[in-house]
């Protein structure tokens, strides 16, 4: 039963981190277990519902797929880390807003992947949102809201110019 | 009173109608939100259940010692654990079985102190079974001498019901034209995000506390307690936040009871939660049925019968699911005007995983085929199906053949509404035409409608709702409400309610309806009946409120109670908006003058509805409300692949409470619809689940929801908070057979026995290609007889 551990050392949420981990813990379980950010969902275990999304370099990753000693020397935002200290992070604050988050299990996940494509993607079209979420189910809203949420904060961005 | 001079005035505005936010969005948006998923209590261990993992079983022997011997673990049960507590709508389940009678079904239970240690236990248990047949579709339960699921339920025969109005003979022989169709409504399940999960734990005066997703707090406690063999009062229930529930919460299900005597046998808390694939085999299942239905109508398009006998799948234990026929029953005989109807439902027990309640509780299945055999009879008579269904619509003060009173009925303005604004009948007509010509990408456009209770459903001895009210020396207020927030938003719907009645920021108002010792009892979340039940009761309970707070402030400013209202904060002067007094000031002098009082109010509200009865011949719910769905799709003739391209949506909400949270309401039951009707299914094979993974069976995902165009209707029901109507099952119920109806009006086949895949729609096409060529009739034609 006693499984083999690694020290890994890594960036989480703008903190440096260092722990041990049996070797076959899947990143979402250190997330959850180790560390108590339970915003990061546990819905399908294989990377089928993106409900587990977080960034990882930058990407966007599955972290049910992803074993916890591949997060060694990287660095880790989860949704918990994407709250900037003035209060929600704007993609957080639209999916409030437009009633995107109704049971909001899924929801955290779903945020994730919207932040990283309208980052990698200014001018997102609504289209381009709907398949670039393919990944991510929700059973309670029909996602249009939150398609709704994503295109005004696509449509914020292009007015103020700043982003 | 001088401070307040120079305050401008406060014009009334009103909240109802306009976009709220769900109170709990920012907590759920920032990951803060504990979920009863997320849920760690000291000392807890975590349950796991051994299921059969085979349909129909005898149990030979078990042997749990070197599970036991496992270091970390603290209890190992079996069926003799269980034994004798039966709980269970007909009293037919236990929490651990002596016998196998589904694949879900649980052997035995282990809790330890990892999950790891939990799941390598379970694999130490030996049991040895000895497989007997089992039954896998209602009809072969039916068949005599088939096996028995039960030893005690003789023809494996569940519940029955039936309802018959008028003559169904004479009204036959008088149709001039008659539809006779077997509808087989398939296996689906909920897929709650958040798999199932509770927690239990004991304290030594043997009072239990669960955390669980329930959405029926309250009777939970009545289903819970015999399944421990306890007093429902000894029961505490709590509900965390869930990651969805959809219907599939308002039953007590194994893995409750099995935490609970888990808890009990170890004495400390016990988490019992449910993997993906657990999830999928050990949930409820939307119950697939037979339905065969007959409805006729004359020349002129005027229905004059319909008629229903349907087998349903029971599974291996009876839960709500076998109690859809209720609601069926209700469609059957007033989804539009029927003069005679004749129904009667037959639940079969079998080897099945078995059916639990689920959004839109039978109506989806009804409602799937008496849209399309509406469909089917406009054609027949030849009439545009628009007008068909505008023939036989009712109009308000109409009463069904079950008694169904029908106050406020705005079906003529939903369909003349869906009509006009996506042109329907001139595009049915176009799409026809294009039908027979070649071409592989063929466009459809379909119509479909139905009605459902919109003000609860009396099937308790109450339908009711208990509400208290309290304000604090700051004017916040807190109101504890039965009402079970689910995600549904009913959150929303409180708080504006308050903030609407007492004037105050919606910021300013809690609410606490997470827990049965400090909440009053309430029914439930179902029938689609919490905004309309809980916005009465929070209504009552805050007029109630302002009544005392006007009458302190009359006593205090020599002003008239009734020339005053609470606004912005403030109590005013009604017909100018002059601030008189702040609401904290005024209610800190009542707090703390020579006779003091504090503003804390209940209310328990009944609607005026009529008990269900035997019958089934009572105006059971306190509204009703009609929704009309028109599908445009593409259909890849090749593939079979239906895409929707747009759904118009008119229904009648009553009245507009939160705008956001009421669309956000019809947009994901649509997905849910659209699921069902296109690619969701349970693939059994004699039992076993063969696709429990999202891989498998199918969501609808985000590039598949179409855009939606919804109009609301306010029929301003006399009854409901503000006018309003329940609202959110109707648009799960209504999608699929406006697809249905649209791929008849693309391709001329029609699916009965959803979900319409891709390979069933093409080898649907394809065989009526075959028959037409070889001068056969297809599905439809055949199902269409012309009477003599």
């Amino acid at each position: 039963m006693k499984s083999v551990e690694t020290e890994i050392r890594f960036k989480l949420n703008g903190r440096e981190v260092c722990l041990k981990v049996p070797v076959t813990m899947k990143t979402l379980t250190m997330l959850r277990d180790k560390f108590d950010l339970t915003g990061t969902k546990y819905v399908c275990g294989e990377g089928e519902c993106g409900a587990c999304t977080i960034r990882i370099d930058g990407e966007t990753v599955n972290s049910c797929l992803m074993y916890a000693v591949d997060c060694d020397g990287r660095e880790l935002v989860t949704i918990e880390g994407l709250r900037t200290p003035h209060g929600l992070h704007p993609m957080q604050q639209a999916f409030v807003d437009h009633g995107a988050i109704q049971c909001g299990f899924c929801m955290p996940g779903m945020i994730m992947q919207a932040d990283y494509l309208v980052e990698n993607n200014p001018t997102l079209t609504r289209e381009e949102a709907q398949r670039g979420l393919e990944g991510n189910l929700c059973r309670c809203t029909g996602y249009t809201k939150v398609l709704d949420a994503v295109e005004a904060l696509v449509e914020t961005k292009k007015c103020c110019g700043r982003c | 009173m001088e401070q307040n001079a120079t305050i401008s005035p406060i014009a009334k505005t009103t909240l109802i109608g306009q976009r709220v936010k769900k109170p709990d969005a920012p907590d759920k948006a920032t990951g803060k939100t504990r979920y009863i998923n997320d849920m760690v209590l000291p000392q807890m261990l975590i349950g796991k259940v051994l299921f059969a993992g085979r349909a129909h079983a005898r149990i030979v022997s078990i042997d749990t010692s070197a599970a036991e011997k496992l270091p970390g673990v603290y209890a190992v049960l079996t069926g003799k654990d269980a034994a004798g507590l039966k709980f269970g709508f007909v009293r037919d389940n236990v929490a651990l079985k002596d016998k196998v009678r589904c694949e879900h079904d649980e052997i035995a239970a282990v809790a330890a102190e990892t999950q790891d240690i939990a799941l390598r236990a379970l694999e130490l248990i030996k049991v040895e079974y000895e497989d007997l047949p089992g039954v896998f579709t209602p009809e072969a339960g039916a068949i005599e001498g088939a096996p028995l699921v039960h030893e005690n339920f003789a023809g494996n025969k569940s519940l029955y019901f039936e309802f018959k109005h008028g003559d169904l003979k004479a009204a036959e022989a008088d149709s001039d034209f008659v539809v006779d169709t077997v509808f087989r409504p398939h296996h689906v399940t909920h897929c709650c995000m958040g798999t199932s999960c509770a927690i239990a734990d004991f304290d030594h005066n043997g009072k239990l506390t669960i955390w669980t997703q329930t959405q029926y707090p309250y009777n939970y406690k009545m289903d819970l307690a015999p399944a421990l063999g306890i007093n429902p009062g000894d029961i505490r229930v709590i509900q965390p936040p869930i990651g969805g529930a959809f219907g599939s919460k308002l039953d007590v299900y194994p893995y409750e009871p099995i935490a609970a005597l888990l808890a009990r046998k170890t004495g400390r808390p016990v988490k019992v939660i449910y993997s993906r694939e657990e999830e999928f085999k050990a949930s409820p299942t939307r119950q697939a049925a037979v339905i065969h239905m007959r409805t006729g109508c004359n020349r002129d398009g005027g229905l004059t019968f319909r008629s229903a006998d349907v087998l349903l799948d029971n599974g291996a234990y009876t839960s709500w699911g076998p109690t859809i026929p209720v609601i069926m029953m209700r469609t059957i005989s007033g989804h539009y005007r029927v003069p005679v109807v004749d129904f009667k439902a037959q639940a079969i027990y079998t080897n099945n995983p078995y059916a639990g309640s689920f959004r839109g509780y039978g109506n989806v299945q009804t409602t799937y085929a008496t849209a399309q055999q509406m469909d089917m009879l406009a054609d027949m008579v030849d009439m545009d199906p628009l007008e068909f269904h505008l023939k036989n619509s009712q109009i308000s003060g109409e009463v069904t053949p079950q008694k169904s009173f029908l106050r406020e009925c705005a079906l003529v303005e939903c369909l003349e509404m869906a009509a006009t604004a996506c042109d329907y009948s001139r595009k049915r007509k176009e799409f026809a035409a294009q039908r027979d010509k070649p071409g592989r990408y063929k466009k459809g456009i379909g119509l479909a409608s139905s009605i459902h209770n919109a003000g609860g459903a009396k099937i308790h001895k109450s339908d009711g709702i208990g509400t208290i009210l309290k304000m604090d020396d700051y004017a916040r207020v807190t109101v504890l409400s039965g009402a079970s927030e689910i995600g549904q938003g009913i959150d929303a719907v409180i708080t504006l309610i308050v903030a609407e009645e007492l004037g105050v920021p919606l910021e300013h108002v809690t609410l606490v309806n997470n827990d049965s010792d400090i909440a009053p009892w309430d029914v439930g979340v179902h029938a689609s009946r919490t905004t309309f039940i809980a916005g009465n009761g929070t209504r009552r309970a805050a007029q109630k409120a302002k009544a005392q707070i006007l009458h302190a402030a009359e006593t205090m400013l020599g002003e008239p109670a009734e020339n005053m209202d609470l606004r912005g904060g403030s109590v005013v002067r009604a017909y100018d908006g002059t601030p008189l007094i702040k609401l904290d000031r005024l209610l800190r002098q009542m707090h703390f003058q020579a006779e003091p009082e504090l503003v804390m109010v209940t209310d328990y509200y009944e609607p005026k509805s009529e008990p269900e009865g035997a019958k089934h011949i009572s105006d059971h719910s306190a509204a009703y409300s009609h929704a009309v769905h028109i599908a445009e799709i593409t259909v890849d003739t090749l593939t079979g692949e239906i895409k929707v391209d747009k759904v118009t949506v008119a229904q009648d909400v009553g009245r507009v409470i939160n705008r956001m949270g009421l669309e956000g309401q019809i947009e994901g039951g649509i997905a849910m619809g659209l699921g069902y009707a296109l690619s969701e299914n349970m693939r059994l094979e004699d039992g076993m689940l063969t696709n429990p993974c999202f891989r498998d069976y199918k969501l609808i995902t985000a590039p598949e929801m179409p855009p939606l165009d919804m109009h609301f209707i306010e029929s301003n029901c006399a009854e409901g908070p503000y006018g309003a109507k329940g609202i959110s099952e109707l648009p799960t119920i209504v999608i699929a057979p406006a697809i249905a109806n649209a791929l008849y009006n693309a391709t001329g086949v029609r699916i009965f026995n959803p979900p319409m895949s891709p390979e069933k729609v093409a080898r649907a096409i394809f065989d009526a290609r075959q028959s037409r060529n070889q001068g056969g009739s297809n599905a439809h034609e055949a199902s269409v007889l012309r009477m003599a």
